[in-house]
């Protein structure tokens, strides 16, 4: 990634193995994701839209998107999601410039490791440990206790299965923040450092320096990493069905719902539900594509 | 001054980061822990008695099924993503953009609408149920992100090397097995380690696709919640964490930009 614009010259100037050789080396891959990915995605159309083994093709509209877009429920459920979504992103992205800066000049390697480990830990696993974490019998509220400040459980702020979904926030934030942080790190140790010097010797306070030289530096990888993250939040199931309301509840435990409903009715409107959640993903993921792509077409190091 | 302020950032990185790990620990290992005791009344190994012997079979089940879809599920990525990430990695050609997107939606998009889609195809081939079925629609996110790494791994790979083994008589397999494979092992592991832990972690897509017939260790675990017992569940828990700390251990150095937006 540091040297990709080398990269990438090399790979101009290499000759290439031809048409069929490339298709040799990417047709199996490909096929797969085509094949598995891009044919769940299409029969997930197919039975949103009324298709059902057997019966034809002849019924093929698209009722059960109006009836899932007009469902009172669907928006509510639209509105949380967007802003469990966004609110998580928002607080990740703000706390990790902090971090980037704190970090930019810090050598230890022992720390950028611990930094780095709710990269890999299961969100699964984060939301059980909030769970015990912020309970109203957790482990917060035992040390609300211990110091006086409540005199039992139900006194308590409720931070789990609550209206603003604030456990859920706090396992995002948690989780997302050394994503976005490596991603803004990467370009500051890349490029700024002669700039912070210039704007130095112009007399520019901290302030100043961080406004008009670092952020419109990190401004793109930031902005793509944060994309990426709110499309991740916006489409996770474990964390809201785990931590958040039974109503209303987020757009995938929604649409999962409605997938595994008795009613087998339901199933075509769980459907529906989960390509609109594919269509907000996949619109934000392309967004942050292009973000990157303009980015270094300006000549960024991305 | 600035060593004082180095110290701070650390503590802080590392408070952030243990806190939610706390309860776990606490947890896994009390006997009793009443409210609002702060700390456990007595400790002890009821959890980890209780999900090695009384409940041992399901744990150890559920741990063999994780490992067997995720080791799998890695191989079948790994061994796709080599040709794959040697094309993007070594050459330039029209469409790769278009290719990166493709690649890049299975690892965002939520595997829950790609799984719905899926479900009533895999009932009619009969992969539905099965550790074959969840598989493949693990593959949808892990073999992406495979490509991922191998092609950050393969723009940084010197193919020259195979030329001057080529002109000293080597065969094309040996080129293979003797040059290219040696150099690109590094990436190959980090590749492998993330595909396992991806499919790992996955719950809804296996719940799914498995129908609660396969039971990984994550369907397991949610049904421990719904059971209220906490020590066993935060045992279970610490098992299933395990191997993401360890990928990253082995692999915190190799992660580019591109394979990090993948790791969930």
């Amino acid at each position: 990634m540091i040297s990709r614009a080398r990269q990438d010259l090399d790979a101009r100037t290499r000759p290439g193995p031809g048409f069929k050789g490339l298709t040799v080396l990417l047709a199996p891959a490909l096929a797969i994701v085509l094949v598995l990915f891009g044919g769940g995605l299409a029969l997930g159309v197919m039975q949103a839209m009324g298709y059902l083994p057997g019966a034809g093709l002849g019924r093929l509209g698209f009722q059960h998107f109006a009836q899932v877009l007009t469902d009172p429920d669907f928006a509510t459920s639209f509105a949380l999601t967007f802003y469990v979504a966004g609110v998580s992103t928002a607080i990740a992205a703000g706390l990790s410039i902090l971090a980037a800066l704190g970090l930019a000049s810090l050598r230890s390697r022992w720390v950028h490791f611990i930094f780095q480990i709710p990269l890999t830990v299961p969100h699964l696993v984060v939301a059980v440990a909030m769970l015990f974490l912020l309970a109203p019998a957790g482990l917060l509220s035992r040390g609300a206790v211990a110091l006086g400040l409540i005199a039992g459980p139900a006194d308590f702020p409720l931070l789990i299965n609550d209206n603003w979904g604030i456990g859920i926030i706090l396992v995002y934030v948690w989780k997302e923040i050394p994503f976005i942080t490596l991603m803004i790190l990467a370009v500051l140790r890349n490029s700024g450092r002669e700039l912070l010097d210039v704007g130095r010797t112009l007399k520019a306070g901290p302030w100043q320096r961080f406004r008009h030289i670092t952020l419109p530096i990190i401004f793109p990888a930031l902005a793509a990493a944060s994309l990426i993250v709110f499309a991740f939040t916006f489409g996770a199931f474990e964390v809201p069905y785990l931590l958040g309301r039974t109503y209303p509840m987020t757009l995938p435990v929604w649409a999962y719902k409605h997938y595994s409903d008795i009613d087998l009715l339901a199933r075509p409107e769980g459907i529906a539900a989960g390509i609109v959640i594919a269509l907000v993903v996949a619109t934000a993921v392309v967004l942050a594509q292009m973000l990157t792509r303009a980015a270094r077409k300006k000549g960024m190091v991305l | 001054m600035k060593a004082c302020r180095y110290r701070l950032t650390g503590l802080a990185v590392v408070l952030a980061v243990g806190l939610p790990f706390v309860p776990l620990v606490l947890w896994a290992l009390a006997d009793r822990w009443f409210f609002p005791a702060l700390w456990p009344q007595s400790f002890g190994l009821r959890a980890w008695t209780y999900i090695t012997s009384t409940a041992g079979v399901q744990v150890l089940a559920a741990v063999g099924q994780s490992m067997a879809v995720a080791a799998i599920t890695a191989v079948i990525a790994v061994a796709m993503a080599v040709p794959a990430g040697r094309a993007l990695g070594l050459y330039e050609f029209k469409g790769k953009d278009l290719v990166s997107i493709l690649l890049t939606l299975p690892v965002i998009v939520p595997p829950l609408c790609v799984a719905m889609g899926l479900h009533l195809w895999f009932i009619r081939l009969g992969l539905a149920e099965t550790l074959g079925g969840v598989i493949g629609v693990h593959l949808t996110f892990s073999l992406p992100y495979a490509i991922f790494v191998l092609w950050g791994v393969f723009a940084n790979y010197n193919p020259d090397f195979e030329d001057q083994a080529r002109s000293l008589g080597a065969s094309r397999f040996r080129v293979i097995t003797r040059v290219m494979l040696p150099m690109i092992l590094p990436g190959i592991s980090v590749a492998a380690l993330f595909a396992f832990l991806l499919s790992w972690s996955q719950y809804l897509s296996t719940l799914i696709i498995g129908g609660g017939r396969v039971m990984t260790l994550p369907v397991l675990l949610f049904a421990l919640m719904g059971s209220g017992d906490r020590p066993v569940a935060a045992a279970v828990s610490l098992v299933f964490v395990t191997p993401a700390l360890v990928a990253l251990f082995f692999s915190a150095r190799y992660l580019g930009a591109r394979s990090l937006a993948g790791v969930r």
